[in-house]
């Protein structure tokens, strides 16, 4: 007897977020949800609309406009014994509660010896895309991964966005999970049982021999369509998404280099100071004497996101400059 | 108000001893102390809570084991007062693992998780918002306890206090605000750094029950957070506690106190509350000179005694620096 194929149902990454979201509140009763208009407004990016009728003002908290304020009190309310998932509406506004998240939720565990641990997760949109201009297009991930004390995540597909969000809040320490933008209304389908997923590893997302693609997030699709592209020209690119850039997974990131033996890091952050000068600093410690081309990267220009359409684009990774850093990398 | 509880304190003569020792402990660690500090035996910053050792001597004395406190980076008193043993604030205070937080913290950040001490903050204002969240998490699990926060009037100038207030009142958490104002932040007196000087003030703009209260007045003190502790514990929502008071001491060890006139300094002495309490002691015939005599031993030996433990006790090795970072796997 053949097993039966499993049941695929057509989503999307803002649905699949949502039923990650719904399945933790029905299965944890720790569990609650609190943010700027998550409730009857039903989330800036409607990723939490109906949720307020099906569990209620308590569990679905509409806060005020103080992120220092409701990320402080989930840290609070982590440590009294309950499960907060706060969501902070764009990274841009997460800045103002930067001191909650680092001198409090990354902090407590060491400060205090051990004695209290931060379980919070904090959901938060990143990314630009959307002509939404400097102070809601940036990419602060990489930031974060800069925090001991912290976990930071970036699901880039629909089975990530829904998957992750259980393991995260299993975690006993504060988890940061970033959203791109740019994918909440991305279709596919998903496994109807899909459910938790690891938040350790990097996977590689598309097989290949001639050079390493590393990414993660919203450009995980664009780097996917040059590594099409790219295969058509006779290049095999392999490309890797780290889905957690805290901690990084550098043994996966180093096997397929020490295949490749090339290299591509491409980041929605700035290139200074980035997570793609982490990932490239690494390389080079770990598998400097593999490589036989310099390491690029594909990185937004340092700009403040620009409002019209065409400076926007023109200031992000796209599908074409990665082909070209690839063209180069590969030198064909 | 109706059915009021017992909320006077009952100033038995083994209560009035005990108030009296729990400031008398805190004085004389704290003069312990910048000796110690003098010979480099504790480094660092040192902020010295000498002259209003009666509001964390008269607050904690209206609280229940399962309260939770989150005090200042001048939270040595509280420390003491909550029922941490001097020995572990002291060996803290050194940086030995025999400290309360296993020494990682140091004197600005006290942890005890017996005690249900969530640190010595020393980030101005930010252990307001966490205050509020572990109120709100235990409301969410029907426990009874709540939430006690101390701040300094200096913490009234940060957003964090107002985005605090309004999230406890909007939601009725169980929190104990306790403003320790004690005229300057740092060096920056009241009248330069606030518009409205009656803190109490600001509380009630947010629909906050508060009162002000003779901080240098143990008595007074305890009876004013015991009306609080009782209003907070029927459910009526939070609770704005000012204590005036005055720090003898420079801001640090590092303050040469050039905002401060002498005579100021010295006129609130005069209002020192452990010599004020025990002259109205013996005035009135609980207490009598030999009591005094009895206690300033009893809590020299103890003092002694835990210069002694802390001298004895043990430098972490640096072979563990990193850890407690992370929750270990599994420890959960």
């Amino acid at each position: 007897m053949s097993e039966r194929a499993p049941e695929q149902v057509a989503t999307t990454y803002r649905e699949a977020v949502r039923a990650g979201l719904r399945e933790a509140l029905q299965r944890e009763p720790r569990a609650f949800l609190m943010g700027e208009d998550i409730g009857r407004y039903g989330g800036c990016y409607a990723v939490t609309k109906g949720m307020l009728d099906e569990f209620g003002p308590e569990r679905i908290r509409d806060t005020p406009l103080s992120e220092s304020g409701f990320v402080g009190a989930g840290i609070g309310a982590a440590m009294a014994g309950m499960r907060p998932i706060v969501e902070v509406m764009t990274c841009n506004f997460s800045l103002l509660c930067l001191d909650q998240i680092l001198n409090n939720a990354a902090t407590i565990r060491h400060m205090s010896g051990g004695q209290f641990s931060v379980p919070i997760v904090i959901r938060m949109a990143t990314g630009a895309g959307r002509q939404l201009a400097a102070q809601h297009s940036h990419s602060l991930e990489g930031w974060y991964a800069h925090i001991p004390g912290i976990r930071v995540l970036a699901p880039a597909t629909l089975e990530d966005g829904r998957g992750m969000l259980w393991t995260a809040m299993n975690d006993p320490d504060p988890v940061l999970i970033f959203e791109n933008i740019m994918l909440y209304n991305m279709g596919g389908t998903i496994d109807a049982a899909a459910g938790a997923v690891d938040i350790d590893r990097a996977v590689v997302r598309r097989p290949g021999r001639d050079v390493s693609l590393l990414t993660y997030g919203g450009s995980l699709w664009k780097t996917l369509e040059a590594a099409a592209t790219l295969k058509e020209q006779g290049i095999d690119a392999e490309v890797i998404d780290l889905r957690t850039l805290r901690p990084l997974d550098d043994a996966t990131i180093m096997e397929s280099v020490r295949k490749t033996r090339r290299a591509v890091i491409v980041d929605e952050g700035w290139r200074s100071g980035s997570i793609s000068a982490e990932i490239a600093t690494r390389i080079v410690e770990q598998a400097f004497w593999s490589l036989d081309a310099p390491i690029t990267r594909v990185c937004t220009e340092e700009v403040p996101i620009p409002y019209p359409k065409h400076l926007e684009d023109a200031a992000l990774p796209s599908r074409e400059k990665i082909e070209a850093a690839v063209r180069k990398v590969v030198g064909r | 108000m109706s059915a009021t509880p017992d909320v006077k304190p009952r100033l038995s003569r083994e209560h009035s001893l005990s108030l009296l020792r729990q400031m008398l402990r805190i004085r004389r660690f704290e003069e312990k102390c910048a000796e110690l500090y003098t010979q480099e035996k504790i480094r660092g910053f040192l902020h010295l809570y000498i002259g209003e050792e009666a509001i964390a001597a008269g607050v904690m004395a209206a609280l229940s084991p399962e309260d939770a406190i989150i005090a200042t980076y001048r939270e040595h008193g509280h420390a003491l007062a909550s029922g941490i043993s001097m020995n572990a604030v002291m060996a803290e205070m050194y940086g030995k693992q025999e400290g309360s937080s296993r020494g990682r913290g140091g004197s600005m950040h006290i942890f005890n998780a017996a005690a249900r001490f969530f640190g010595g903050n020393a980030i101005v204002g930010g252990g307001l918002p966490p205050a509020v969240g572990l109120g709100l998490g235990y409301k969410m699990q029907g426990l009874p306890h709540l939430a006690v926060c101390f701040f300094g009037e200096g913490a009234v100038a940060e957003g964090e206090f107002h985005e605090s207030l309004n999230l406890a009142a909007l939601w009725k958490a169980p929190v104990l605000f306790v403003c320790e104002n004690n005229l300057y932040a740092m060096g920056t007196a009241l009248q330069i750094s606030e518009s409205e000087t009656e803190i109490h003030q600001k509380a009630s703009s947010y629909r906050i029950k508060s009162e002000s209260v003779d901080g240098m007045d143990v008595v007074a003190v305890e009876a004013a957070a015991r009306r609080a502790v009782a209003f907070v514990r029927q459910g009526q929502g939070p609770y704005f506690l000012e204590c005036k008071t005055y720090r003898f001491r420079a801001h640090s060890m590092f303050d040469a106190q050039l905002y401060r006139k002498k005579e100021e300094v010295e006129a609130w002495k005069q209002r020192d509350p452990i010599k004020r309490f025990g002259d109205w002691l013996k005035v009135i015939g609980l207490a009598h000179d030999r009591d005094f005599q009895a206690m300033e031993s009893e809590v020299a030996a103890e003092v002694t005694a835990s210069v002694a433990f802390a001298e004895a006790g043990t430098w972490e090795p640096v072979s563990d620096l990193l850890r407690d970072v992370y929750t270990p796997k599994g420890s959960a």
